[in-house]
């Protein structure tokens, strides 16, 4: 059995502002209408991006394989609407730095035409296997943010024995609201998708965790799951970053996955509330993942709200439907304040892992002005994965990257609990970011030198092999020339 | 057009916190046993606060001066006027105006700016104002006035105090006197006993302040107080008072019960000296503390076991400022051997193992 509450233990967190109530309190839009222009990225998941299988100018219809996956971990991408392929091309990504990457521009035709798709009649008689071929087939990645495959992920579980599976309904970011409408408007219909999960990855059990601050969600689901033995509801305390897959481990489980190992390592896996909603539809009704609901929320919004939305879809549109002011607009994040991307213009995309677009005002922002540390602790004392950020911070600051490595720098999540809590202001995690970054460039730059040297030394050691060989082949034929005269000489002799 | 906007990192919102709140909520807190002391000790008193604490500002402002910094914000942070606050504290009431003045001047630019400013100190600057006070002079930092509150007609007025700040007092004997703690150092060297030195000590008297002391340390009950709305408001934490005062406690009772008339009670210990003040307003200082629970408790203890060492059989009647001292150098070394274990990892920093199922 379950041995919950062995070891219920939180570390560190903060209770952040909610900033949920208006959007929590609205029932999901689904009047969006459909863009003219789609700009699909071909890798919207952790892998390898997607190779496209259409032509520009080709007609495509809604649910359509645009481009398949590419390698063991990667994931296809479909239409989300009907219409033409306009180009395929590089275009800004929604990422901070918006550089280019691949994507398809689908011009669509506003019939919204469906492919017509065959279901299981019962998909508890198909195999686990298949089950999980078709959650690959429909491009699922994980909602919650991490967009890892999560065929991959359900194989991973089959192949480990998993005791529980952990479907994550903490929502603890501020502001967003999606996971908590799914769960209020779409309970069944994720149970149902739980239930799948549980029989792709031949799992026992599952246990749906919720913070306690989404009482209907919780109500919901539970009476969702009521009648299966097998699934559990729980409340959790409401605390940032509750939803950090590992600590929502700790706390249902009482295990703590050791550093450098999966979560499937120790039998349990974890997956967010919209995935599962996703392989219901995938499952049940044959539709691939093509849209998702997106809290659209911040002070510059005004119509703040949860929308369903197809991926794609640029943010621009989606500021235009929520009647966002760019001029009261000081930051624009896809995500959630604490973890969320800022993003440099709303001419970007939403994708699968985009849960939420926030239009903030300058009033709604933390304080920029950095001041002196004073050591006061509060980062230590916030930290979810127990490092000493200050420490980490004052070593990056003079370029002792291997001192913040040591301290743990790659044990750091970036759940900016640190960053929010800091009294002088500091941008803790930005200073995590940059040194991560340019450690890896300089593993990565010491690694080229290192082979740069061993091709050199190789170089070096073929051409003196062949030197080599050439003088002895010299000796041979030399001697052979000697030979040849010494018998030439006896014969002339002999004459 | 759309708009461009600089990216960066997350969290984009923050805690309603700052420095300045932070120093300010101190200053409120100090503000009970502050105003208590001013009013003990008269305008001679309130001299030589404001004389500090303006000292401090000003000295803070002539090192950002100096180091090319811009000094308005960071004045602005409150840790100069703090700084001077705490000096001032621990000064005896009646000290000439220099005392102040020095005072201020060892604690920020000795204490804290030669260190590179806020947050890089390794003492904490009150203190090694006190103790640089203490032994540079002696005379000055030992003579303690009588409580003599303001408006009471022994008391010094305006014109009088004017000139003990400025000219020195003429009238020693008469208004001044010894603290318990060396009373009973001295009258320990006359080899009497405690139950005969402590005919006349009230202990509810000490308890609430009414008696001779440091500017801002005698009042038990009000820095308490401060200091417990303090851990509420989440300032500070309860781990370095606790374990501080926990210590002397269970230390001067272990001794008073052994030999009662050699070592004082712990109630005595308690309302005496700089003990309170520097429990909850000294050694929790941020900068110079241990940054963990576990830390601060350890450092908490240390403080205590020094100061009840030092005040037992030391040469100084009191040594809470040398105890903060000498464990503010410790700190670094606490810091290093006591830090949360990394999730995922044992205390060592290795990997966890796998559990076999």
């Amino acid at each position: 059995m379950l041995s919950f509450f062995s070891k219920p233990r939180i570390q560190g967190g903060v209770h952040a502002e909610q900033h949920k109530a208006t959007t929590a309190a609205l029932a999901i839009a689904n009047n969006f209408p459909i863009p003219k222009k789609l700009y699909i990225p071909l890798q919207q998941h952790v892998g390898k991006p997607a190779e496209p299988v259409i032509k520009v100018g080709e007609k495509v219809l809604k649910g359509q394989l645009l481009a398949y996956s590419q390698g063991l971990i990667s994931a296809p991408v479909h239409a989300p609407s009907s219409g033409i392929i306009l180009d395929v091309n590089d275009y800004p990504a929604p990422h901070p730095s918006a550089l280019p990457i691949r994507m398809i521009v689908l011009e669509t035709d506003d019939k919204d035409q469906w492919l017509t798709t065959q279901i299981a009649d019962d998909p508890f008689r198909l195999n686990p296997e298949e089950i999980t071929l078709r959650v690959g087939a429909a491009g699922i990645v994980g909602l919650g943010g991490a967009t890892f495959p999560t065929a991959v992920k359900l194989n991973m579980g089959r192949e480990n024995h998993i005791d529980t599976l952990i479907i994550n309904g903490a929502e603890c970011e501020p502001y967003l609201s999606c996971d908590d409408r799914l769960m209020q408007e779409r309970a069944a219909m994720i149970i149902d998708g739980v239930r799948l999960m549980l029989h792709g990855m031949s799992g026992e059990h599952a246990v749906v965790a919720i913070e306690d601050n989404k009482p209907q969600a919780f109500v919901a689901m539970q009476t969702a799951a009521a009648p299966f033995p097998q699934l559990k509801v729980m409340q959790i305390p409401t605390r940032y970053p509750m939803g950090w897959d590992r600590q929502l481990i700790r706390y249902v489980t009482g295990r703590e996955v050791p550093v450098g190992c999966r979560s499937s390592e120790i039998g349990v896996t974890i997956h967010n509330v919209g995935t599962a909603y996703a392989v219901h539809k995938a499952i049940r009704l044959g539709q691939p993942l093509l849209s998702r609901v997106i809290t659209v929320a911040g002070g510059a919004v005004l119509r703040p709200m949860n929308v369903e939305v197809p991926f794609g879809t640029l943010i621009s549109e989606l500021f235009d439907f929520c009647e966002a002011d760019l001029g009261k607009t000081a930051r624009i994040i896809m995500g959630g304040p604490m973890m969320g991307d800022s993003l440099p213009h709303s001419g970007l995309p939403t994708v699968k892992a985009t849960s939420g677009i926030l239009a903030l005002t300058q009033n709604e922002l933390k304080n920029s002005d950095e001041q002196a540390c004073i050591r006061c602790a509060s980062c230590i004392s916030v930290c979810p994965a127990g490092l000493r950020p200050l420490d980490m911070a004052n070593n990056i600051r003079i370029n002792q990257l291997d001192a913040a490595v040591d301290l743990g720098l790659k044990d750091c999540i970036s759940c900016g609990c640190c960053s929010y809590i800091c009294p002088s202001n500091i941008p803790l995690v930005q200073y995590f970011k940059y040194a991560s970054g340019e450690v890896a460039a300089r593993q990565q730059a010491q690694h080229k030198s290192e082979q740069t040297k061993r091709l050199i030394d190789a170089r070096n050691a073929r051409m003196e092999r062949i030197a080599q060989l050439q003088r002895e082949e010299e000796q041979i034929r030399l001697a052979a020339k000697a030979e040849r005269e010494r018998l030439k000489a006896e014969q002339e002799a002999l004459a | 057009m759309m708009l461009q906007l600089k990216p960066s990192s997350g969290a984009h919102v923050g805690a309603n916190t700052s420095v300045s709140h932070i120093m300010w909520q101190v200053m409120l807190a100090l503000m009970p046993a502050t105003v208590f002391g001013l009013w003990c000790f008269g305008w001679p008193a309130i001299n030589l606060f404001v004389i500090t604490v303006l000292s401090a500002v000003f000295f803070e402002a002539w090192c950002l001066r100096l180091a090319g910094r811009i000094a308005k914000p960071i004045l602005l942070d409150g840790s100069a006027a703090l700084t001077g606050w705490l000096v001032a504290m621990t000064l005896p009431p009646w000290a000439p105006w220099w005392i102040g003045v020095v005072g201020s001047g060892l604690a920020i630019i000795l204490g804290k700016q030669v260190y590179g400013g806020l947050g890089q100190n390794l003492f904490n600057p009150a203190m090694l104002a006190r103790v640089a006070l203490l032994i540079s002079f002696p005379i000055e930092m030992t003579t303690w006035a009588n409580v003599s509150p303001l408006f009471f007609s022994h008391s010094p007025g305006l014109a009088e105090s004017w000139h003990i700040t400025f000219s020195g007092l003429y009238t020693i004997d008469a208004s001044t006197g010894a603290t318990t703690l060396g009373y009973i150092k001295t009258e320990f060297s006359q080899n009497r006993l405690l139950t005969d030195i402590l005919k006349d000590y009230s202990g509810f008297l000490n308890f609430i302040g009414w008696s001779r002391g440091s500017l801002g340390e005698t009042s038990t009950l009000l820095l308490g107080l401060g200091g417990l709305w303090l851990i509420r408001q989440g300032i500070i934490q309860w781990q370095i008072p606790v374990s501080l005062l926990l210590t002397v406690t269970l230390l001067a009772g272990f001794f008073h019960s052994l030999d009662s008339e050699h070592y004082a009670s712990p109630w005595l210990h308690l309302n005496s000296g700089a003990l309170m003040c520097v429990a909850f307003f000294i050694a929790t200082d941020y900068v110079t503390s241990p940054n963990t629970p576990t830390g601060q408790l350890v450092f908490g203890a240390g403080c205590g076991l020094l100061i009840f060492v030092i005040r037992s059989w030391g040469a100084y009647p009191e040594g809470a400022g040398f105890a903060v001292l000498l464990m503010n150098s410790a700190t670094p070394l606490i810091d290093y051997y006591i830090h949360p274990r990394i999730y995922g990892r044992d205390r060592k920093g290795k990997p966890l193992e796998i559990p076999k199922a």
